[in-house]
């Protein structure tokens, strides 16, 4: 069986539900049908009456002053209607998540290659194109800061933003650093106290969320002076923020609408065409329509954070952690995006899952004139978790150890300090996890006799009958955070509404929150049949007509939103048996609401809910707020910085053919403590999709950067893992409720991208004996041809 | 220029055509079937399958003018006398669908497949589907609707027999 | 822009010295890329689908002709008899989708030294020949070797098209194999195409994706046919030992002349292309054996 799922002896609550499309079931997807006909509207398939067509003109240079700009050329054009740079703006010319460094269209200089300077709006796209190319642009082009060398030295090689324009927390060239202290840190006493002592240098690439529908949206204008836009984002509520400054309106004259999205992983949590689109509906009074195609996606979003980092372990002869002394340096690229945010989780919880004395630790963001960083699942933890878990194999081979065995040894459970301090308050089955993938039965050894060239690793490329062909397996185990930390309340918002419709009680959930393929609408739904005891659910579209959701990011939304629907819900179902008592003067206190009865467990049924109900509507709106974090102490790390921790571990099995350096992945098993697994059907695909694209970390995906300028924009080059890359991924669920969450839930999205790729690493290197200190893995490593 | 072709068995007509348009802009912009998908535009992830007489292709790499007198089939077209097709079902019922920008394409070439093949092993549908990327699920939730799609097609055809 | 869509090959040849700048398109592959990219904006786009006979192949004297766009996937399913090289190359192009549509008249005509057909076609034999035809000249036959003249570039003239291919069935065993940083649908970082050909006693290799143009390993091709003829191996069928293999092996690899791009390294395109070649040849040889053997 390739799914299972064990529960944890400690259930928090009986869930009841009397639907099995309700909690715990796996329902269909409401927007499945819609999806399999081909009518679900994407935000790139939007049209409007008399719609005109948006495009960019985009910095061929990291790095540049722009002398001028002539647009004369392209407004001649049949067929244009409005040509815009940075002077048209009415408003604040600056955006930014969290740091409000980013010009809308760039002033005066670029800073990455694919910088937006100019926006042309068109009767047709091929139009559009014609005007972007007749933009005459005078560049002085200067030499790019790239390097970590480059940028840490502003006074040689400059300021990618200067002094005086400076706005983030940092200083030079730094955009964010985070230090952490625990125990006694890391000094020559502490390092006297272990035996045994591994370093290493470790580097991360420029991986791509790479989801498939590419940013786009409608901007329609209102009468009001307002605008419509209906797009594809993480966090509706967050774009109006950033944009309606930008074209100089009050915030509620912007609506969001949620359009149809076509994947996120992180990569629309900053805005790309949302202030363009926009910009141009305003001047032209036309709605405007922009969809990037596949090249301008890679310059049009944020990026994971390439890294690198050093790793030094000590520990003792029987393979007890001593200490932990890394330092991460992140290169942010142009803007600071959430560069912020992955320092600080890199600095949390780069010792990873592991109960260590003394750590220290620190993790930088740099400004460079390379493409900007930002969110992408799992950001900053994914980085750190290649350097430890790379660091734990060679401990363990260095001791002579069993890795997992060496691993369990310093296993972090509940109850744990974390090196902020903040005490581990839910279960945390890193050792289990790891068990339960070291014991799953390995898949069977490559029949030579019956050999299938498209299992193997080159597949149709035909380039071996067997030939070079070597087996590894490797482990990791990784730690992530869910929900925003360091003080920010993210909290959610979620109005329910019951009324009988057509004689059926049918409960309307709305929130804001961006459904972007994970299934949190499924999810919204089970949690009203279950708490409302009714059937029939209808989503209301997303939109900035309620109160914000947060984005949906940071494996966050089922616990965040999830939890504001069930509030909300609780709230209608208070008020309903309310109503009852009053009318009929009920004193049980054991009421619920079951299969369309208002019940009393010990009584019986007492009324139906449309005869209670009856021509009112309860229509109730709530916020959940998660427990409150605090931010890092800047020198020490110290906090309780973060809301909950969630867990995953692998095992991967690969074979390698040795004499070209190429990978098949032949079984990739994931274990994952879940505390609640609403919906297991949609909880294993969630794990299933965070291995894969680990899977792509490790062994294909890198946006190549050779000194600013972006070489490989494209799905011919950008290559992302296909069906005959990906592997089996049987996954087991663990379920052990936190007492802290909504039903006992924990975050699911991101664990497994952040601990998938080391095992595969880890399986390349023993099958090899290459230590392989650079993701992704290249033939060229393999075979010492770099 | 103006072309005409049948979609989905409909005749339709796009007029003031720009001569470098794909197969792809036509019909997602111009008769309003916007089912097929513009993930890459460059045959490197199969959102925008079709069938063009009969036969599986990108619609991104074909040029509008191509397609003159020609029949295509598309997402839009693969259902059963307005019913789910049972492909689509397979796909839903196996939570193969997630952001499902991928879906359209791989409906498509899953159908074209299980016409071909109606039994194939795990290692034929990968190469078959290995023209169709997916950014969400893994896969692994893909082989399970094929597999899904077959077993049911498999028992409808030992049914009508 | 203009969009010709000539209905037969004297229209098409017509049509193309009307408009010696009109880009012929057949399956798309990689104009179309262009078009939606905004690489090339041609002054005509010449439509070849409806031109029937090149959609399709006959074999006449023991060669293949081979017409221009007939689909790679027919060309697997079809003539990987025939053609069992340029068969297995056909199996590594793009997608299924793309191998529906695209043909060795794309290849052929776009030059890339990617392309897969091509190291097929250069191990098919000296007597491969790509038909081309003008209105204002006729037809003629370059020869294989003559093709591939600089980067994305080959001999024809700008009013000329192509028609088919005209391949020798193979004679013996062939082979293909290819790398790409992916287990599908990935562009070659660099290929190689082996066959033997036992009639004339000579063999066939074709690299692609390590030079400016495909080119053949001649060195490699000169040294293995003469330790075939000298050691009477082609009657024998006996092992080649591995000093053979490592030679040929070194020899592929020293007529290669890559560059680093961001597909791969020159170092490791000629590593690779070693040990493509090793094994290929170990195939081939040892199919070639068994038929010796079983003939015995």
């Amino acid at each position: 069986m390739s799914t299972r799922t064990i529960q944890g002896q400690k259930n928090l609550q009986d869930i009841r539900t009397g639907s099995p499309d309700g909690i715990g079931g796996s329902p269909l997807r409401p927007d499945g049908t819609l999806k399999v006909k081909g009518e679900f509207a994407y935000s790139s398939d939007l049209w409007h009456e008399d719609m005109l067509w948006g495009m960019a003109l985009r910095s061929p240079h990291p790095r540049a002053n722009i002398l001028s700009v002539d647009i004369s050329e392209a407004l001649k054009l049949p067929g244009v209607y409005a040509v815009l740079t940075h002077e048209d703006i009415p408003g604040t010319k600056f955006y930014g998540l969290e740091i409000q460094d980013q010009p809308a269209l760039a002033i005066d200089k670029v800073r990455y290659h694919g910088e937006a300077i100019a926006i042309v709006a068109a009767d047709h796209p091929e139009t559009a194109r014609r005007a972007v190319k007749k933009i005459k642009v005078e560049y002085e082009v200067l030499n790019p800061i790239v390097t970590e060398e480059q940028c840490l030295d502003p006074e040689t090689y400059g300021y990618v933003h200067e002094p005086h324009e400076f706005k983030s927390h940092g200083h030079g060239n730094i955009c964010h650093s985070q230090k952490l202290v625990h125990g006694g840190g890391v000094t020559d006493e502490i390092r006297a106290l272990a035996d045994v002592v591994v370093k290493g240098h470790y580097e991360v690439g420029m991986q791509d969320q790479a989801f498939l529908g590419p940013e786009s949206g409608l901007a329609v204008p209102a009468e009001d002076g307002g605008m419509d836009l209906y797009v594809a984002t993480q966090w509706l509520h967050v774009d109006r923020q950033q944009v309606a400054p930008v074209l100089g309106i009050p915030e509620e004259k912007l609506r969001l609408t949620l359009a149809g999205v076509g994947g996120a992983f992180g990569g629309r949590e900053d805005l790309s065409m949302q202030i363009h689109a926009c910009l141009l509906a305003q001047r032209t009074g036309k709605p405007v329509k922009i969809v990037y195609a596949r090249d301008e996606s890679f310059f049009g979003h944020v990026h994971r954070h390439p890294a690198k980092m050093y790793y030094e372990h000590g520990a003792t002869r029987d393979g007890k952690l001593v200490y932990a002394d890394a330092r991460l340096v992140l290169d942010g690229g142009a803007y600071a995006s959430a560069s912020p945010a992955v320092v600080g989780n890199a600095a949390s919880l780069g010792h990873g899952p592991y109960n260590i004395p003394n750590v220290r630790m620190e993790a930088i963001a740099l400004y460079s004139n390379n493409p900007s960083c930002g969110a992408m699942r799992g950001f900053g933890a994914v980085q750190a978790c290649f350097g430890y878990e790379t660091q734990m194999d060679r401990l363990a081979a260095e001791l002579g150890m069993d890795p997992v065995e060496l691993r369990q040894l310093n296993a972090m459970s509940e109850g744990d300090p974390m090196p902020t301090g903040q005490v581990i308050d839910s279960p945390a089955p890193v050792a289990r996890l790891l068990q339960i993938v070291k014991d799953r039965p390995l898949p069977p050894p490559l029949d030579l006799d019956n050999l299938d060239v498209r299992t193997l690793p080159g597949a149709l490329s035909n380039t071996s009958h067997g030939e070079g062909i070597v087996r590894g397996v490797g482990y990791s185990v990784g730690i992530k955070n869910v929900g925003f930390s360091e003080g920010f309340d993210d909290y959610s918002t979620a109005r329910v509404r019951l009324e009988v419709i057509g004689g059926e009680p049918v409960a309307m959930v709305h929130t804001a929150m961006a459904e972007v393929g994970q299934g949190g609408i499924t999810v919204h739904a089970q949690i009203a049949r279950t708490e409302l005891g009714v059937e029939q659910v209808t989503i209301h579209p997303a939109n900035t007509e309620v109160g914000s959701a947060g984005s949906t990011s940071a494996s966050r939304q089922t616990y965040m939103t999830g939890g504001a629907v069930k509030y909300a819900a609780e709230a209608v179902k208070a008020a309903l048996i309310e109503k009852g008592r009053r009318r009929y003067g009920w004193t049980q206190t054991d009421i619920i609401l079951l299969g369309g009865k208002v019940i009393s467990e010990a009584g019986g049924p007492l009324v139906s809910i449309v005869d209670l109900l009856g021509d009112e509507a309860i229509d109730l709106t709530r916020e959940h707020h998660h427990r409150p974090t605090v931010p890092f102490d800047k020198e020490t790390g110290q906090g309780f910085g973060h809301v909950q921790y969630t867990f995953c571990a692998n095992r991967a099995v690969v074979d390698v053919d040795v004499e070209l350096g190429l990978v098949k992945v032949v079984e990739l098993t994931a274990a994952q403590d879940v505390g609640k697994a609403l919906n297991p059907l949609s909880v294993v695909g969630q794990i299933q999709g965070g291995c894969t694209q680990a899977l792509g970390l490790a062994v294909m995906e890198e946006i190549i950067v050779k000194d600013g300028k972006v070489r490989n924009a494209s799905f011919t080059d950008y290559l992302i893992p296909t069906i005959l890359d990906t592997p089996p991924i049987p996954v087991d669920i663990l379920e052990l409720p936190d007492p802290n969450a909504p039903y006992g839930l924990r975050g699911v999205g991101e664990a497994p991208t952040v601990s998938a790729t080391p095992s595969i690493v880890a399986a390349i290197r023993q099958a090899t004996g290459i230590a392989l200190n650079r993701i992704p893995v290249r033939p060229e490593h393999l075979t010492g041809t770099l | 220029m103006r072309v005409t072709f049948t979609a989905n068995g409909k005749p339709v007509e796009a007029d003031d055509v720009w001569e470098g348009e794909s197969l792809l802009y036509v019909l997602r912009e111009r008769v309003g079937l916007p089912g097929s998908k513009n993930a890459c535009e460059q045959g490197e992830c199969g959102s925008c399958t079709v069938y063009l007489d009969g036969t599986p292709v990108c619609s991104c790499l074909v040029a509008a003018g191509q397609v003159q007198d020609r029949e295509v089939r598309t997402v839009e077209g693969l259902d059963e006398n307005g019913e789910l097709g049972l492909v689509q079902q397979a796909f839903i019922d196996a939570g193969a669908v997630q952001c499902g920008f991928c879906t359209p394409g791989l409906l498509v070439q899953t159908d074209a497949l299980l016409e071909q093949d109606a039994q194939p092993s795990d290692t034929d549908i990968r190469e078959a589907l290995s023209g169709n990327l997916c950014r969400c699920t893994g896969y692994e939730k893909i082989m399970d609707a094929v597999r899904l799609a077959s077993a049911r097609k498999c028992q409808k055809a030992g049914a009508s027999e | 822009m203009e969009f010709l869509r000539p209905a037969t090959w004297d229209e098409a040849l017509a049509a193309k010295a009307e408009y010696p700048a009109a880009l012929p398109i057949s399956g798309g592959t990689d104009v179309m890329v262009e078009m939606n990219f905004d690489v090339h904006r041609p002054s005509a786009i010449l439509d070849l689908n409806r031109i029937t006979e090149l959609s399709e192949w006959q074999i006449a004297d023991g060669v293949v002709q081979l017409g221009a766009s007939v689909p790679y996937t027919r060309i697997i399913n079809e003539l990987s008899g025939p053609l069992p090289g340029l068969a297995l190359a056909a199996h590594t192009v793009g997608s299924p989708q793309i191998r529906n549509r695209g043909g060795v008249g794309g290849n052929l005509g776009g030059a890339s030294p990617a392309g897969d057909a091509h190291p097929a076609l250069l191990a098919a034999g000296r007597d491969v020949f790509v038909e081309v035809a003008s209105q204002a000249r006729g037809t003629r036959l370059i020869a294989i070797d003559d093709f591939y003249v600089g980067v994305k570039r080959n001999s024809m003239e700008k009013d000329e098209l192509i028609r088919r291919v005209h391949i020798p069935v193979a004679d013996g065993p062939q082979q293909f194999s290819k790398i790409g940083t992916r287990n599908a649908m990935v562009i070659a970082v660099c290929a190689f195409g082996f066959a033997l050909h036992p009639k004339n006693g000579t063999v066939g290799t074709g690299i692609g994706s390590a030079a400016p143009t495909p080119r053949r390993a001649v060195e490699a091709e000169e040294y293995l046919a003469g330790v075939l003829a000298e050691r009477g191996l082609w009657q024998s069928g006996d092992l080649l030992g591995t000093e053979v293999i490592q030679k040929f092996g070194e020899l592929v690899k020293a007529a290669a002349s890559p560059i680093d791009d961001v597909r791969g390294t020159a170092e490791y395109r000629r590593h690779s292309l070693a040990v493509m070649a090793r094994r290929t040849l170990t195939w081939t040889w040892n199919d070639y054996s068994k038929q010796i053997r079983s003939a015995a």
